[in-house]
Parts: structure tokens; sequence; C-alpha cells
């Protein structure tokens, strides 16, 4: 091996000088530990880049056993390279095959059917009853919508146009006469029967969105959510002094409890799911507001997806049971179950499974 | 090497000023870096999406406009109202049902090379992946709704408002520096650009250039403490370096460190840049790994230890 001596500078000359490399001979540390640990990597990034075009369910058994234990390996073998190499390109790799691997691994479960069935027996009734302050609150700003609509409008009738906009009241106002007021209360839809599906599905989507709405909402410091549960109590307060003021209350109350009570517990769980964003903002307490925001939101969200959910039966039951159950006793009847059924669910289901 | 910065810093101390660049710390306690996606590239990743969602939808109506046009069929109002809860259903759960499936990409997503994770590093959760998607709603949707339908029949100042208010949950990426969106927040997600990056020859150990001209530099120690880890890891950008003009940066460099380690070139009609490069590289980096493995990390030419 020829070597060149090239001055140095002072009294250090090259030969006296330790030797700091220089002769192809000498392997540095960091070029064997690439070398030993460089197949694994690379059978690494083909099965990724492989997952990353085809979706993980182009990996097989075998491979996909094979994924985490490689995911790990090159994790390792990035600490060991931190620690020991300083080839900048062998970092980088490093890096963006862990980083790649790293969003396989923990991108989320792709078992999309047990997944839903975990979320409707544990995870759904457990951020309710996580939840139960707020809805409590949510429950209160609806009831005091409903007795300030009802005691406004039973001592004056006029206070129903307040409350009420034209478009929800559909003739149904104080200057309508009783049996106006009573006939829809017992329609049985027939021959109407195709557009009533119609309607029920623009019931759901509507609802659905007026719920998501309260939810996201609740991120302006929940303020909007308080007024919309309230508004929406003032209606059907107004709704409810005027129909008691002809002696029609119970019937009224029949009409709107057969689907209500799913359709007004989901409109309060949306509200509750506004108002825990509301409060994260508010109030971070120990946590920064974004950390705190983002533990609060994804119980709220649970909660809205079950609140959708609620609001697809409700509208079953109101295209369909509310024009076939005609007698007040036996919506009262329908009422009364499913307002057991569902608080059986929210208190008992998934209990003692963490 | 204490805590997730000094190890950034350590790790990669070129190229991490990046106003995108960020870490994310794995359940397995290593620390990534990773590179947010540009603001830009998600609004065409989400307008693609947007396209496709209303394609389909509007898809369904013109199949259940011929199906009415054909007459085959007595009951339009069930087909109508099928019709309707498809497209809320695709409307609401087209994203978070791609995010789920594909590891949280969607197809615009994955077209522009971004990815959903989670902010604290740790998994994808779907309650994570159902709240962001959910709060599209009035993040685009009802903005959208709003302008088409034309609520401006009330007051000015109402109206005022309303845009207002709307705006503040529209624009929520540009009005923070991780540019998420109201979604990304009560989720605690971001939206990271995807990883690149191949692995080339090391050029300490590069059997094909050896062969062609085997080193025959040897440095002193003192000629070696001339720099320090930036500086090595910035010789290392020039030496891989493919552009037309290499050449010249290369023996503009060379002639820079020759310079400060006093060693001029022997015969400067017939300069050796590449080899002389290369050398000076591989002595430098055995020079600095061996020191890094003492505790000694001499971050630049600057680090006096």
């Amino acid at each position: 091996m020829a070597t060149v001596h090239t001055r140095a500078k002072g009294d250090e000359t090259p030969t006296a000088a330790p030797r700091a490399g220089g002769a192809p001979a000498v392997t540095l540390k960091s070029t064997a530990f690439r070398a030993e640990r460089e197949p694994a990597w690379r059978r690494l990034e083909a099965l990724i880049t492989r997952a990353e075009t085809g979706g993980l369910a182009s990996l097989d058994a075998r491979e996909l056993l094979r994924l985490p234990i490689l995911y790990r390996a090159v994790l390792s073998s990035l600490s060991v390279a931190r620690a020991i190499s300083l080839d900048r390109n062998l970092l980088t790799y490093l890096e963006s095959l862990s980083s790649r691997a790293y969003f396989l691994v923990y991108g989320g479960r792709s078992n999309a059917l047990s997944a839903i069935g975990r979320f409707l027996a544990v995870t759904l009734p457990a951020a309710v009853r996580a939840a139960r302050w707020y809805i409590a609150l949510s429950a209160l700003c609806m009831v005091l919508g409903v007795v300030v609509g009802y005691v406004l409008t039973i001592g004056n009738l006029d206070w129903f146009y307040t409350f009420v906009s034209d478009g929800s009241a559909q003739g149904r106002t104080p200057t309508a006469d009783t049996e106006t007021l009573r006939r829809p209360l017992f329609s049985d839809g027939r021959g109407l029967g195709e557009r009533l599906t119609a309607f029920a599905s623009f019931l759901f989507t509507h609802n659905a969105r007026i719920g998501i709405m309260a939810f996201a909402l609740g991120f302006a410091l929940g303020a909007p959510t308080v007024l919309l549960l309230f508004f929406n109590g003032l209606t059907l307060g107004a709704f409810a002094a005027l129909y008691t003021s002809r002696g029609l209350g119970s019937e009224l109350l029949g009409w709107l409890l057969i689907h209500g009570v799913t359709e007004l517990t989901a409109i309060v769980l949306c509200g509750a799911a506004g108002l825990m964003l509301g409060r994260a903002v508010i109030f971070p307490g120990e946590y920064s507001r974004l950390q705190n925001l983002a533990r609060a939101g994804r119980l709220a969200a649970v909660i809205v997806i079950g609140a959708v959910l609620m609001f697809f039966v409700a509208a079953l039951l109101e295209g369909f049971g509310r024009q076939l159950i005609l007698a007040t006793d036996q919506r009262f009847l329908v009422a009364g179950v499913t307002a057991v059924l569902w608080a059986l669910y929210f208190l008992r289901s998934g209990r003692g499974t963490s | 090497m204490n805590g997730p910065e000094t190890t950034m810093q350590a790790a990669r101390p070129i190229g991490s000023g990046s106003p995108l660049a960020r870490w994310i710390e794995t359940p397995e306690g290593v620390v990534l870096p990773i590179e947010l996606g540009q603001r830009g590239e998600r609004a065409v990743a989400f307008i693609l999406d947007f396209l496709i969602v209303f394609g389909i939808i509007i898809g369904l109506y013109l199949l259940l406009l011929a199906v009415i046009l054909g007459g085959k069929f007595g009951g339009i109002g069930w087909l109508f109202a099928l019709v309707m809860l498809a497209s809320f259903f695709i409307r609401s759960f087209y994203f978070a049902f791609f995010e789920l499936r594909w590891q949280g990409t969607t197809p615009g997503k994955r077209a522009m090379g971004l990815r959903v994770i989670d902010r604290a590093g740790g998994p994808l959760t779907p309650q994570a992946v159902l709240g962001r998607n959910l709060m599209r709603e009035v993040e685009v949707f009802l903005p959208i709704m709003v302008l088409i339908s034309g609520t401006f029949s009330g007051e000015v100042w109402q109206t005022l408002a309303t845009i207002g208010w709307l705006a503040v949950f529209m624009f929520m990426p540009l009005l923070n520096r991780d540019g998420l969106r109201v979604g990304d927040m009560i989720a605690g997600t971001w939206v990271v650009a995807a990883p690149k990056g191949a692995l080339m020859r090391d050029l300490a150990h590069d059997e094909a250039a050896e062969a062609q001209s085997p080193s025959h530099y040897s440095f002193t120690t003192k000629q070696l403490d001339a720099y320090g880890i930036y500086e090595l890891q910035t010789l290392e950008g020039v030496l891989r370096d493919r552009r037309p003009n290499a050449g010249e940066v290369r023996a503009e460099v060379a002639r820079r460190i020759r310079a400060k380690i006093e060693m001029p070139e022997e015969d400067p009609a017939d300069p050796d840049t590449e080899r002389f490069l290369r050398d000076f590289y591989t002595a430098m980096r055995a020079r600095l790994e061996r020191r890094m493995l003492l505790g000694v990390r001499r971050r630049d030419k600057h680090d006096r230890r």
C-alpha cells in the first residue's frame, strides 16, 4: 500500500502521529454493523413497499407475523446506528424505514367487524357512563328550555310564534282549530306510504346532522351547544303548551315520546359531547388545551357515533312505529319499553370489561 | 442523549431547521423524526376525496333518475329513501372508512403521499379517526351549505357573525404552526408526509470506488480534529452529490479543506480531488465515531472537545 506522506504542521509528523484511518483494510464499526443488519432492513423494506401499495391485505399470515418483529429490529438498528454511526444517509434511511413500519404497525386496526362489535358492546356504553355529568347538564339545558317554553306559552299563546318557526309549525299554530291540531297526531299515513319512507330517511339525516353539529360546535367553548339544546327545548315546550290548552296534552306526549325517548336522548348525548369539548377548551386543567381537547374529543366522538345510531332507531320508530300504533296508551308503552332498554344498555353493557 | 430534543439534534444536525419537522416517540420509546404534510398538499388531497364522494353521490342520483324515467318500479319512495341514506353514509363515513382500513390514508391522501397519525406517537384509534372526520361536517359541509342555501336573509350582523364563525373553523389550519384542523385537535392527530429515503452506498466502505483508486492519504489526529460531525455530514452530502456541477463543488471543498488542515496539493496540475475527499471523509468518520463511542459527540468545528 503506497502511502503518500504529506507535510504536516509543527512537530507532529505523520509517521509519529496515530493513524486515524486511511487504509482500506480498516473496517469501521458502523460499516460492519451495516453489513450485518442490512439484509433484515431490505426484507422489511420489501414488505412495507408491498403493504403500502396493496394494503395490509396483500401480505400473507406469515408476513403479517414477521412485520412487527422486523419493525422492532429496525428500531433497535436505528438506536444502535444513532450511537455508533455518523453516516447521515444511513440514519435517514433507517429513520424513514422505521417511520414507514411504524405507520403500518400502529396505523389502526383493519378488522372492521370486531372493532364495531367491541365498540357497541363496551366502548360506547362505557363512554356514556363516563360522561354522565355532561349528559345531566345537557339534559338540564333542554329541560329548562321545555319548562320556559311551556310556562311562557301557556300564559300567553302569542309566545308560540316566537319559539316555533313557521317551517316546523306546519299550520299547527294557536289560530288553527282543535281538529287540525289533532289530525296529524293520529294520521296513519295511509296512501302516503312511499313518501313516508323518504320522510323517515330525511328525518334521520336531518336529526343526525343536528346532533353532529351540537357536538362539533361544542369546540366553540360549548356556548352554541347550550343554545341549540335550549332552543330545541323551547320549541317542544311551546308545542306542549299549545296542545295542552286544547286538551290534547297526553295525546301529543304519546305521539312525541314513541320515538322521542330515543331521539331526545340522542340529542342530549350529542349536546353532552359538545359540552365536553367546550369544557376541555375552557378549563384545560393540568394538560395543555390541545392535549385536553384530544382526550375529551375521542370520548365525545364515541358518544356522537352512538347518538347517530340512536337517531337511526328513532327515525324507524317515527317512520313506521308511530304510523302503525295509533292508540295513545300503546304509544306510551313503546316509549316506556325503549326507555328501559336504552337505560339497561347504557348502564349495564360492558361493565366489568376494561 | 437525554430526552428527545438532544437525540434529535444529535441524529440529524442538518435539515432539522425545517418548519415542518417534528418528532414523535413510538410506544417502544424510540424517537422518530417526521415531516408534517404541507397545507397545500392536504388541500389537494381533500379536493380529490371530495370529488370522489360527490362523484359517487351524483352517480347514485343519476341512477335513481334513470330508474324513475324507465318507470319499471312502482316504489320510487323506497328507492329515494335508500339513495338519501346511502348518500348520507357515504358522505359522513367515507373518510373514516378509508382511514380505518388503509392505516390513516384515503385515496386522496395516498395520491399526495400523506398520512394521519397519532400526535402522541400511539396507535391511531378508531375513536380518533371517527372524531376527526365527524368534525368535517362543521369545517367544510356546513359552510358550503350556508353558501349554497344563502342563509343570508337575516340582518347584516347575523350574516357577518355566521361567516366569521364558520371562517374560524375553516381556516384553523392556517392559524396554528402544526396546520391542525379542528378535527385534528379533538382527535389528537396530525397529517404527516410519507417519509422517503433510499439506502445508498457506504462512503467509508465503497468497494467499487476503492478498486478504482485505493486510498493512500493519511492524516494526523490534529488534521482530523479540524472539523466536527456537522462538517463530516456536509462533506458526505458533497460526495453524494450527483448534480452536473458537483465536480466543481468538490474541487472547491477539497481546496478549502487542504487550506484548513495545511496539506497543500502535491501536484496542482493534476489534482486528486475525489480520492482525497473520500479518504479524508473515511478517516474523519473513523475518528469521530470512535470518539462518539467514548462518549464525546463533537457537534461541529466550534465544539472544542
